[in-house]
């Protein structure tokens, strides 16, 4: 899977791409309320699935390229270059801006894979498998409350935790970048419900509070 | 809804879960030297607990990780949650598992 076709010219392919989410583009503009609640989507970052025994050799070489591999259930590793996300034991998920991509001019792909060699454990790029909104705000907690279950009040979900869980139904992975910012990551195929399920939820927020 | 403690994870919906069936159900060892009727008991034929009621779980939207669960059939309380490979706990002696003596 390495192999990734590379176009002569990077422009040509990124102008031929259409993110999941991106006919909804207008409409998050208009739907985010200022000061209160926003939503945009971030398209085509890279996205690198890791399945890879931690205590293991290969574990420690693949750590070394993403900056550590989270330990625990909500654990995050990394920096702003590549975050590294906790699915489960023996699964990560590797979050790095588009650049990073190796049919940009990136190398994440080809260091992953050549840090995993011939061990057993996989390392597949998932770029184009989900997509990821942003939702920021001080009302974004209200807004994701109305579809996730998990107890997302500061003193349980901190900042620099990420939780695979179902948001409006639908599986997707939450990631709590700041105080009240938040990255959602649902796949392709989710992320027109997804968006317009959080649409809704922001709606209210538009109108002046009921006394 | 119930809420189960993943081993990993911890307290989640049951929405995130899926069922898998009778726990501790082991592959024949040597299938070729079962007649027709036994090796359609190992694929089909399942208990019908009434009381504690041993049964696999997957996390599906979360770790993605199998484990095992002792469920009280009638009330629903979950007795205790253990890895796979791991031996059935006891089953704690309750009003629905003692009214019927329907443990097996």
């Amino acid at each position: 899977m390495a192999e990734t076709a590379t176009p002569a010219n990077p422009e040509t392919l990124r102008a031929a791409r259409r993110s999941p989410a991106s006919h909804l583009a207008p409409t998050f503009e208009s739907g985010s309320v200022a000061g209160t609640v926003a939503l945009k989507e971030i398209p085509f970052q890279t996205m690198v699935g890791v399945r890879v025994d931690r205590a293991s050799d290969a574990g420690a070489r693949l750590a070394s390229v993403t900056g550590g591999l989270p330990a625990a259930c909500g654990e995050v590793s990394g920096d702003e270059r590549a975050t590294t996300l906790w699915l489960g034991p023996d699964e990560f998920l590797v979050v790095a801006p588009e650049s990073a991509h190796d049919s940009l001019g990136g190398d994440l792909v080809r260091a992953l894979v050549e840090a995993l060699g011939d061990d057993p454990g996989q390392v597949v790029d998932l770029s184009a498998n989900r997509t990821t909104f942003e939702l920021s705000g001080i009302r974004a907690r209200d807004v994701l409350e109305k579809g996730c279950s998990l107890d997302l009040h500061p003193r349980a979900f901190r900042t620099g935790t990420a939780l695979a869980t179902e948001i409006g139904n639908i599986p997707a992975m939450l990631l709590k970048t700041g105080e009240d910012s938040f990255r959602i990551f649902p796949r392709a195929s989710f992320a027109d419900f997804l968006g317009r399920w959080l649409l809704d939820g922001m709606r209210e927020f538009a109108s002046p509070e009921v006394p | 809804m119930l809420l189960i403690s993943c081993p990993n994870c911890g307290p989640r919906d049951e929405t995130e879960f899926h069922y898998g069936g009778q726990a501790h159900v082991a592959y024949p060892e040597n299938p070729d030297a079962l007649t027709d009727r036994q090796w359609a008991e190992y694929l089909f034929y399942r208990d019908n607990t009434k009381g504690a009621f041993a049964e696999r779980w997957v996390h599906s939207t979360g770790c993605r990780q199998w484990f095992n669960m002792l469920r009280d059939t009638v009330s629903y309380d979950i007795q205790a949650i253990y890895k796979m490979g791991e031996p059935r706990p006891d089953a704690n002696t309750t009003a629905a598992t003692t009214s019927e003596g329907a443990t097996k």
